[in-house]
């Protein structure tokens, strides 16, 4: 019973551990990203992070997109397979246009990026570890914070958002040419029926949840990358639970944003 | 006054005493050489007198600034001061190798872009690298790697240089190249160089003082003839290259000898 209650404690201490070093790197890259802004912070530091907003947002464009045409098409065929019983087709659209500005747009664009970028970062910081090119950073009297993760988690914070934006489109569209293929409803009247079944909360409530989920998958990535102790095969670990951690995270928050968002709705 | 001064340093991992009440004085200008086997603890200290550890106690001053409790921005000053070149090289993989050595030019001062190119370009020259400059890290060979280690950490013309374990996995004729240009820098800019190597020869042929380490204390300190007359038995174990093992019964031997008195092998 004793080591059953040891071996708990241990595991909250350390999952404390871990919550509390997320914390602190946040703070951390909060107060450092300043210097990423363009205009007012450091040119090269601003360079960096377009570059990786190129990384995290442009080249997971196809990706995101594919996925996002995908779902809409699931989405719509499920829907329509059961509301065709109740002659309610139409609420098909209501269905595809809600459920990806609110939900599906912003949560499958997370695991994409979670699945690139995040582990990207985990493996870069990491393998930097272990290379000592961190330590190299420090005696060239560079914060590691400032130069790495605060241009990474800028353009997380630009990138993401964009995308779940990119997402929703593409969702919304694959649902019009299902609907267009099985009801013959034309894209124009298509486009009106979405216009007045979602609302600019919604898309708000998404573009929010989107902010969160990239300051999930930017610093559990870089946090992983950080702890990467030892020799490759640490990185290899890193990079893994970078992935598993932050998808997991992404849901957690998901379902706590959906909760307070359908909470504080007024019917 | 002494550039960099150790004072009763001890560093301690998990509880594990690594260095134990060191104390050293470096003087401007001039080459020691920590020398010691694996696990003495040399790459430990150095790392203390970078400032990229703190210790259990003691301190470490650099240019009068105790690097172990000052602010951040101080330490980054004395970094600014201090180049140094990794045993690994640890060069930026995305980065050429001319924009390695920029790197710190651009972020840490406002010189011109031609200025700089200028400037990188004879940093490489210095250490005969001027022809690879747009290469990649991962396009060098060993020797090239640590070579362009020390042009970058020659970038900001740094008052003293720190160089771990310079020579280590490079053939006798690179490696001895290697000493030659520690040995004209040294001569060309007057700066005060660290070194950490276990290889003797390289050891001897730069250094103006040698510290020679075992198990987390100082056997040693002195000239090279100082080290060379030493009658320390560590340092002659490690000068003569004579194993441990010779003078203490070794781990498997004691096992043995126990296993054969034990009722078990009777």
């Amino acid at each position: 019973m004793a080591t059953v209650l040891d071996g708990i404690g241990q595991r909250t201490l350390t999952e404390l551990d871990y919550v509390g070093s997320l914390n602190i790197q946040l703070w951390a890259t909060l107060r450092a990203m300043v210097k990423s802004l363009p205009f007012v912070g450091n040119r090269h530091r601003w360079q960096a992070s377009v570059r990786q907003m190129m990384e995290i947002g442009v080249e997971a464009l196809p990706m995101v997109s594919l996925m996002a045409i995908c779902s809409g098409f699931i989405l719509a065929m499920q829907g329509a397979s059961e509301l065709r019983r109740f002659g309610a087709l139409h609420y098909v659209i209501d269905l595809v246009a809600v459920g990806f500005t609110r939900e599906l747009g912003p949560l499958l664009t997370a695991i994409a990026v979670s699945g690139r970028s995040g582990s990207a970062f985990a493996a870069e910081i990491g393998t930097m570890k272990v290379t000592e090119e961190l330590d190299s950073l420090r005696v060239m009297a560079f914060e590691p914070v400032e130069f790495i993760l605060a241009p990474k988690y800028l353009a997380a914070l630009v990138s993401v958002p964009c995308l779940s934006i990119v997402s929703n489109v593409c969702g919304i569209l694959a649902g019009g040419l299902f609907m267009f293929f099985s009801t013959h409803l034309s894209p124009i009247m298509y486009g009106r029926y979405v216009l007045t079944s979602i609302e600019l909360r919604d898309v708000i409530t998404g573009l929010i949840k989107s902010v969160a989920f990239a300051t999930i998958i930017a610093h559990v990535g870089c946090l992983e990358g950080f702890r990467v102790r030892g020799g490759p095969d640490s990185v290899g670990r890193s990079t893994t639970s970078a992935v598993v951690k932050s998808t997991f995270l992404v849901i957690v928050a998901d379902a706590v944003f959906t909760a307070i968002f359908y909470l504080t709705v007024k019917p | 006054m002494a550039i960099i001064s150790v004072r009763d340093l001890v560093v301690e991992y998990d509880g594990r005493r690594v260095l134990d009440g060191l104390n050293l004085d470096i003087q401007q200008g001039e080459t020691m050489v920590l020398l010691g086997g694996s696990g003495s603890g040399k790459s430990t200290l150095l790392r203390q007198i970078i400032g990229l550890e703190r210790p259990k106690s003691g301190s470490v001053h650099v240019k009068g600034i105790d690097i172990t409790r000052c602010s951040q921005a101080e330490l980054k000053t004395v970094h600014r001061s201090i180049g140094v070149a990794f045993q690994s090289a640890a060069l930026f993989n995305s980065l050429s190798v001319e924009d390695n050595v920029a790197l710190t030019l651009r972020e840490h001062t406002k010189l011109a872009p031609s200025i700089i190119e200028l400037m990188v370009w004879m940093k490489l020259a210095l250490v005969g690298l001027a022809d690879f400059g747009k290469l990649r890290p991962q396009e060098l060979s060993g020797g090239m790697k640590k070579r362009a280690a020390v042009a970058r950490a020659l970038a900001l013309s740094p008052e003293i240089l720190v160089l771990d374990e310079p020579s280590a996995g490079l053939d006798p004729i690179v490696a001895a190249e290697l000493d030659e240009l520690i040995l004209l820098l040294k001569e060309a800019f007057q700066m005060t160089v660290v070194v950490v190597t276990h290889e003797m020869p390289s050891a001897f042929r730069i250094a103006d003082r040698i510290a020679m380490l075992y198990k987390g204390t100082f056997r040693s300190i002195g000239t090279k003839e100082e080290i060379r007359a030493s009658r320390d038995v560590r340092v002659r174990h490690f000068l003569d290259r004579i194993p441990e093992n010779l003078t203490e019964a070794p781990a498997t031997t004691a096992y043995f000898e126990k296993y054969l008195q034990s009722p078990e092998a009777n």
